[in-house]
């Protein structure tokens, strides 16, 4: 069987900054990679000086990035699931998770990768991870795949450990930084950055993983 | 099949909107005159009304001295009674309505886009959006 890798994070460029090196090592062995992206980011706040968006426009935008992103990866599979931008909390967990199952089911995954709940900031990020939780951990424990989490906040590394998978993309930068300009409305900063500060570089060179303990 | 489906009718109107987006040709710095026009032709019409305000998802993790402060309407179904933008820039825009007000502060650009939106929205000097005052005669996409 393939070793699938099953990425599900809620917005554009979730995937860009921590995992998308991860995601190119592993389309360049040739597996799978499916990736359910929930919401198109409608609500980013990057317009632009001058604005090269509005409101109205960044969903198509970011949609287009999304799509640019994850060719820059190798990514073939990209499920996008129609939520709206800060308003996934509010969806029915269940449903959410049900969701999820669905796809886990269908290309049965070895590995998932999301965010760690509790730790990482975003509301969406947080219901998101909250209903991968709920969807692994409601599987038979032999039938599970492995659970690897982003985590962000502050205490992570306090609460957590150092992080349980440490991966080394130095192979695939160019395909990382690539999907990060993908995402031009809202990674300028990060580009910037990237080119500037050795720490910043550092940074998105390895890519840090905690996996979730059912 | 959410997905599905969402993905058709956005691409339905993906040349449309992704090009003249990327082309920077969508707001423009306010011009209260143009705007005040805009308004009162608004007046007594049932309009959609899209109103935001934000500091971003970030604002707490970035500064713990600040609050993440957030908030929008989507679709609030309204009739203008009157309505006037003021101020010398960034500008604000009232709107008198039946039982109160619609309000907003700091607005610096605005368009109509191609579907005849009133699109108006305040910009911080790194180009990120700080409140959004939209109004249209048809729903806004959700």
């Amino acid at each position: 069987m393939d070793d699938h890798l099953l990425v599900i994070f809620p917005h554009p460029d979730d995937e860009a900054f921590g995992v998308s090196g991860t995601i190119a090592q592993h389309t360049k062995k040739g597996l799978p990679v499916t990736y359910i992206c929930l919401t198109l980011g409608q609500m980013g706040r990057n317009m632009g000086n001058p604005p090269f968006a509005t409101r109205e426009s960044l969903s198509l935008i970011r949609q287009k990035e999304l799509e640019d992103a994850c060719a820059a990866v190798g990514i073939q599979d990209l499920r996008q699931f129609g939520f709206r931008d800060k308003t996934v909390e509010f969806e029915d967990e269940k449903f959410l998770a049900d969701q999820f199952l669905a796809v886990i089911d269908e290309v049965k995954p070895t590995r998932i990768i999301t965010f760690y709940p509790g730790y990482s900031v975003h509301p969406d990020h947080e219901a998101t991870a909250r209903a991968v939780v709920r969807a692994v951990g409601s599987m038979p424990e032999m039938d599970r795949p492995e659970l690897l989490c982003v985590a962000f906040a502050k205490n992570s590394e306090a609460d957590l450990g150092a992080p349980h998978v440490v991966t080394d993309i130095s192979d695939v930068f160019e395909e990382k930084m690539n999907c990060i300009k993908a995402h031009r409305s809202q990674t300028q900063w990060l580009v910037d950055s990237v080119d500037k500060d050795p720490a910043m570089l550092a940074w998105v060179k390895n890519e840090r993983f905690w996996r979730y303990p059912f | 099949m959410i997905g599905i489906s969402y993905t058709l009718f956005k691409n339905l109107n993906y040349n449309k909107y992704i090009y003249s987006a990327l082309e920077c040709e969508d707001m423009q710095l306010i011009q209260t005159n143009e705007v005040q026009e805009t308004l009162d032709q608004l007046i007594g019409k049932e309009l959609y009304l899209h109103l935001e305000t934000t500091n971003g998802a970030y604002a707490n993790h970035n500064n713990e001295s600040v609050l993440t402060v957030n908030a929008y309407i989507r679709n609030g179904k309204v009739t203008p009674l009157s309505g006037k933008i003021m101020g010398s820039g960034p500008y604000r825009v009232g709107l008198k309505i039946e039982l109160g007000w619609i309000y907003a502060e700091g607005l610096t650009h605005w368009e109509i886009d191609s579907e005849g939106r009133l699109l108006m929205a305040g910009h911080d000097a790194e180009g990120r959006l700080a409140v959004a005052l939209q109004l249209s005669s048809s729903p806004f996409d959700v």
